[in-house]
């Protein structure tokens, strides 16, 4: 056992959001533990993520916290050093039938409103930015140049190391298995190693952030969704826009793929219906039916080979939208949970609304989201760009 | 035209002629029906396929076996990897330099079926080697429904590569028989069973939750195979190794040197370099000799060889240097290897500075073992299907090891699947367990008295699992004990005079451990015959030949009086006979024909490093040093998947073929303990595929699935 030591704030979670909200707290002078059930940073869900990252949302809160995060993620290795792989390459949701021409015209609007750089482009200036796309049937798209890409696996280990050059510990392989609360207050998080003790208990456990505050009794309404993914080998620039197609097709809804910069094709697919559960093992339907939808959308990319797939899980919330939030009678529990497949964009934001709640710095905005994102909402709304 | 391809072999016969005309960088070359790219390149002695998009380093063969991926090539337009794709008549091959574009004018896949071809049977089996083929047989007389697929277009796996006969029992598993003729006879075996079907030139490439195995049929379909048990035979690969140089160009594996000079016949170089000790170094190193190649030597880390003594004796009597506590330190050259420095090693396996030695040679051959290719085990447990294991892919031992293993797992299969088969008897799995064993004592060479008549006499002096010997001997003269054929062979002194010199026993030995001694013609002088399976002008009657010891040692040179073949062995094997005096005679072992290599001073080119493969490669896909590795296991870090993911070691085209294995040896080699480090998952595909090649099907249907 290890000793009871004391911590401003021990986080679940060394993922998409554990790891910049250690950064953000650690670098406010806060005394910070990671615990983490995997071996390393970023080993759950986040190395799953493609990269994707986009401020486009249809919700305020979700498009400010993005929008946090495309400035922290653009301005990484200017600031620290350490290449993340950013790219501004935009995201471009195309348009083959005029049923979604009209969704996202009418997105574009609050959009707009909401200050993003986002317009509709007609079909030759698409062809222009993704010029390999069937011109077959396309009527046009929206194109969003601020959004882009980084990795997730090396965002997670400069915020590993970012946050520990400021103080904060990470344990690894170690899992939470009790919380105690007394006075309604946080007070101590067992472990299957030891026991700790902090002021704040920081719940950031992506696709077993459930579990985690059923220790608390607080129940969310969080249910993991798998989803494939899978990377080919590199070839010459063709495009660096994430092309996004939210057509239904048999078996599958949403599809997007880019072209990172090393020369890789990286795709995900939604499958339809949804499949439940903390799954990471391949589906056989996966490739044949990305593969189908992937030249059907850009058919010069027949020839080039798939390298290899894989399986994550989405946090998905009902509604779409995260869970970002204090709970009512329980001092010093936070929940940063049910990203539904956005942890990874959301995660620097995230980090900073965290770290100014737990410092008491909220601004009125900030104070917006958190109510916004609250676990206890009526979760009625539906995002409407998942 | 002037080529590098073998044109007499001692054992093996070209048949084919080289006329499929194609391109290498617009120049006009020819290519045997169905030859691999890279052969036909290499038959060029063109070595450098590309030049890597992260450094433009040059880069050749390595594997020769489809795992890792160092020899892609551009032909007609599309990256493949080299050594898996046949030249087509007409073929434009260039260098795949920098990233490959894409054809432009790749058409629209009209909208089909999306579920590829779907196929249910009782057993699949993956991997057409000795234990694939083995196991099929097994089952395909049960009358059990096999889909047995392979990566190749011939069957037989890594036995079509062993031009030597083999060891093991002549009874169980072919011993005495040459492993590309086991190949046949198996092969044979498997196609003519009615509930076997075999897919060859089928790639398998994942293993599915819903317990669906994708297989890259024929290389150019997407098909789905769900097994009621999965067999995985995919046998081993070559280990790597860590040091400076290792990815020049003229550095690959022992299988691929095998690759290309037995299956494809092509001498790929003129100077061979020999890194390790076991069977398939030595092995490597004789097939060179019989395909002409010089050895200038081998080193070996331990201080022992591990392969077989009668392997290793075969290289020494031929006048090849074994290093042994000698490791390799670098390969030199500028686009391809020139050189290597060799050093001793002390206890620790550490070289020893001041005792380094250069070799001038063209190949650097790696030789240091093999891993088990167990990824579909992996995937196939981590989907909680029924999965078994035969073979190397099970277990790394002799090829004969193999053949009786995939028999045993066979009826295991059968059994599990509810077939109403006898009990699998216990003797087998004590055959199964001789056949594993590695190399045990050996003794002093001991001779028979006798100074008259005829006889065999045995250089075999070392326990193996071997008896063809005791099994040809028409008058019952040699005894091993078929309880346990390690044993030593023994020749029955009593019945010494019943000796007919057919030479039978020479020929068989896979060892050429036996040499027949006869006193009879004259009183001072002996005839002793010695196998033969080299074809060479210094092989001719009258010819003289320096003669060698069983360790290689001089003991003169003497006239060639005789050469002739023994009834029943024409397959290569031929008896050579001096006469020699009768004290030496019955120590006459062999012969030494190749001439022993000089080093040359060491000079030290780089500044001292402190880790001397510093800058050695341990992922070939993504140039990842070893440098750079070690810098990251000292920092502390215990996740492989963190490894990769700050480097991104093990993610490029191959997988992890080459370096995962390396990377957890280095993990060892720093001190830190197997169960501090999380290894990363095994995920489709198993080799790169086209992405039209999962949907451009005319076949599938979702009737098929549901």
């Amino acid at each position: 056992m290890s000793l009871n030591k004391t911590y401003d704030v021990i986080i679940a979670g060394a993922g998409s959001i554990g790891t910049p909200t250690a950064f953000y707290l650690a670098q406010a002078g806060l005394k910070v533990l990671v615990l983490e059930a995997m071996a390393s940073p970023g080993q759950a869900s986040n190395k799953h993520a493609i990269g994707g990252i986009r401020a486009t949302h249809s919700d305020p809160s979700k498009i400010y916290l993005c929008s946090n995060s495309i400035e922290i993620f653009s301005s990484w290795k200017e600031t620290y050093g350490d290449d993340i792989d950013w790219r501004a390459g935009g995201y471009n949701f195309v348009a083959y039938e005029p049923e979604i021409e009209t969704t996202l015209k009418s997105l574009l609007e609050l959009q707009r409103s909401l200050g993003l750089n986002i317009d509709w482009i007609e079909r030759d200036q698409n062809l222009e930015i993704a010029p390999h796309l069937n011109p077959q049937g396309l009527l046009g798209g929206t194109f969003s140049p601020g959004d882009g890409s980084a990795s997730p696996l090396k965002a997670a280990f400069a915020f590993w190391q970012r946050a520990q050059l400021e103080g904060a510990e990470f344990h690894f392989n170690e899992a939470v298995t009790e919380i105690l609360v007394g006075g309604n207050c946080i007070q101590r998080v067992r472990t299957n190693q030891g026991a700790y003790a902090c002021k704040t208990f920081i719940n950031a456990a992506g696709g077993w952030s459930r579990e985690i505050s059923q220790m608390v009794g607080v129940d969310l309404p969080i249910e993991p969704d798998a989803h494939e993914a899978g990377i080919t080998e590199p070839v010459q620039p063709m495009f660096a826009a994430m092309v996004v197609d939210i057509r239904h097709c048999p078996g599958s809804s949403n599809f997007y793929f880019y072209q990172h910069p090393t020369g890789k094709i990286i795709f995900c697919l939604t499958p339809a219906p949804q499949i439940w559960g903390n799954l990471t093992q391949n589906t056989s339907s996966f490739l044949p039916q990305s593969c189908r939808r992937l030249v059907d959308l850009m058919p010069i990319l027949g020839n080039i080979r798939v390298r290899r797939t894989w399986r994550g899980t989405y946090p998905m919330t009902p509604d779409g939208n995260p869970i970002v939030s204090p709970v009512e009678g329980l001092d010093g529990y936070l929940i940063a949970a049910g990203t539904c497949g956005q942890g990874f964009m959301l995660g620097p934001g995230v980090g900073k609304l965290l770290t100014n709640t737990v410092t008491g710095n909220l601004t009125q905005i900030e104070s917006d989201c958190l109510y916004n994102l609250r676990y206890n909402r009526g979760f009625e709304s539906k995002e409407m760009l998942k | 035209m002037i080529d590098y391809r073998i044109k007499s072999h001692p054992i093996l016969i070209d048949e084919s002629e080289a006329t499929t005309p194609f391109y290498w960088q617009e120049k006009l070359f020819y290519a045997k029906p169905n030859e691999m790219i890279s052969s036909a390149l290499m038959a060029q002695s063109i070595q450098v396929f590309r030049h890597h998009v992260k450094d433009h380093s040059p880069q050749g063969i390595f594997c020769a076996n489809g795992q890792c991926s160092q020899c892609m090539v551009i032909a007609n337009g599309l990256p493949v990897k080299a050594c898996m794709t046949p030249v087509t008549p007409g073929m434009k091959v260039e260098p795949a330099d920098g990233l490959p574009g894409l054809p432009e004018s790749f058409a629209p896949i009209p909208e089909k079926d999306q579920f590829p071809r779907y196929y249910e049977c009782e057993v699949l089996i993956i991997g057409a080697g000795p234990a694939g083929l083995s196991a099929a047989i097994e089952l395909g007389q049960l009358g059990v429904g096999v889909i047995l697929v392979d990566d190749k277009n011939q069957l037989g796996g890594k036995l079509v590569l062993q031009t030597h006969r083999f060891f093991g029992s002549s009874n169980a598993v072919h011993a005495g028989t040459r492993g590309i003729d086991i190949a046949k006879i198996l092969a044979e075996q498997a196609q003519t069973l009615p509930t076997v079907e075999i897919w060859t030139n089928s790639t398998a490439i994942g293993v599915f939750e819903d317990h669906q195995v994708a297989i890259y049929r024929e290389q150019k379909e997407n098909v789905h195979v769900k097994p009621g048990a999965l067999l995985v035979a995919t046998g081993a690969r070559e280990r790597s190794l860590s040091f400076s140089g290792n990815t020049l160009p003229g550095v690959y594996g022992a299988g691929a040197f095998q690759t290309l000079v037995n299956r494809d016949l092509v001498r790929p170089c003129n100077n061979l370099f020999i890194i390790g000790g076991g069977n398939v170094g030595l092995i490597a190193g004789y097939h060179a000799i019989q395909a002409n190649i010089h050895v200038a030597g081998l080193v070996e880390a331990a201080a022992e060889c591990g392969g077989y003594k009668v392997h290793k004796d075969k290289l020494t009597r031929s006048g090849v240097p074994i290093f042994t506590s000698h490791t390799v330190i670098e390969a030199r050259g500028h686009d391809k290897v020139e050189s290597v420095v060799i050093a001793q090693v002390d206890r620790n396996f550490q070289p020893i500075r001041g005792t380094e030695k250069v070799y001038d040679c063209d190949t650097l051959l790696i030789a240091v073992g093999l891993e088990p290719v167990n990824e579909f085990i992996n995937m196939a447990k981590a989907v909680g299907m029924k999965v078994f294991a035969a073979g190397d892919a099970n277990e790394i031992a002799e090829a004969s090891a193999a053949i009786f293993s995939g028999k045993i797992v066979g009826n295991e299969i059968a059994q599990s699947l509810g077939k109403d088969i006898s009990e699998i008897p216990a003797s087998w799995f004590e055959t199964e367990q001789i056949l594993k064993s590695k190399p045990g004592i050996t003794v002093a060479e001991k001779y028979i008295d006798q100074l008259d008549g005829v006889f065999p006499v045995f250089h075999c002096t070392q326990e193996i699992p071997c008896n063809p010997c005791s099994t040809v001997c028409p008058r019952d003269l040699i005894f091993i004990d078929e309880a346990d054929i390690r044993h030593l062979p023994h020749f029955d002194e009593d019945r010494a005079g019943e000796c007919i010199a057919c030479g039978r026993c020479l020929a068989v030995c896979p060892g050429l451990a036996i040499s027949l001694v006869d006193f009879r013609k004259h009183s001072q002088t002996a005839l002793v015959s010695l196998p033969v399976e080299q074809e060479i002008a210094e092989i001719a009657i009258g010819n003289q030949i320096e003669v060698t010891d069983t360790d290689g040692r001089s003991l003169g040179e003497f006239k060639i009086e005789r050469i002739k073949t023994v009834p029943g062995f024409k397959n290569g094997t031929r008896l050579l006979s001096v006469e020699v005096p009768i004290q030496i005679s019955k120590s006459v072992a062999g012969f030494r024909i190749i001439p022993t290599s000089q080093s040359k001073p060491f000079e030290s080119e780089s500044e001292m490093l402190q880790n001397l493969d510093d800058d050695a490669y341990i992922c070939r896909c993504e140039r990842i040093t070893a440098g750079e590795i070690r810098k990251l296991i000292k920092a502390g870090i215990r996740d492989i998947n963190q490894i990769k993911a700050i480097t991104h070691a093990s993610m490029g085209s191959c997988g992890g073929k080459t370096c995962l294995n390396l990377i957890r040896r280095m993990f060892a080699a720093e001190g830190v303990p197997p169960s501090e480090v999380t290894d990363p998952p095994v995920r489709p595909a198993f080799v790169e595929v086209p992405v039209k090649d999962f949907i451009e099907n005319s076949h599938g249907g979702m009737d098929n699935i549901r």
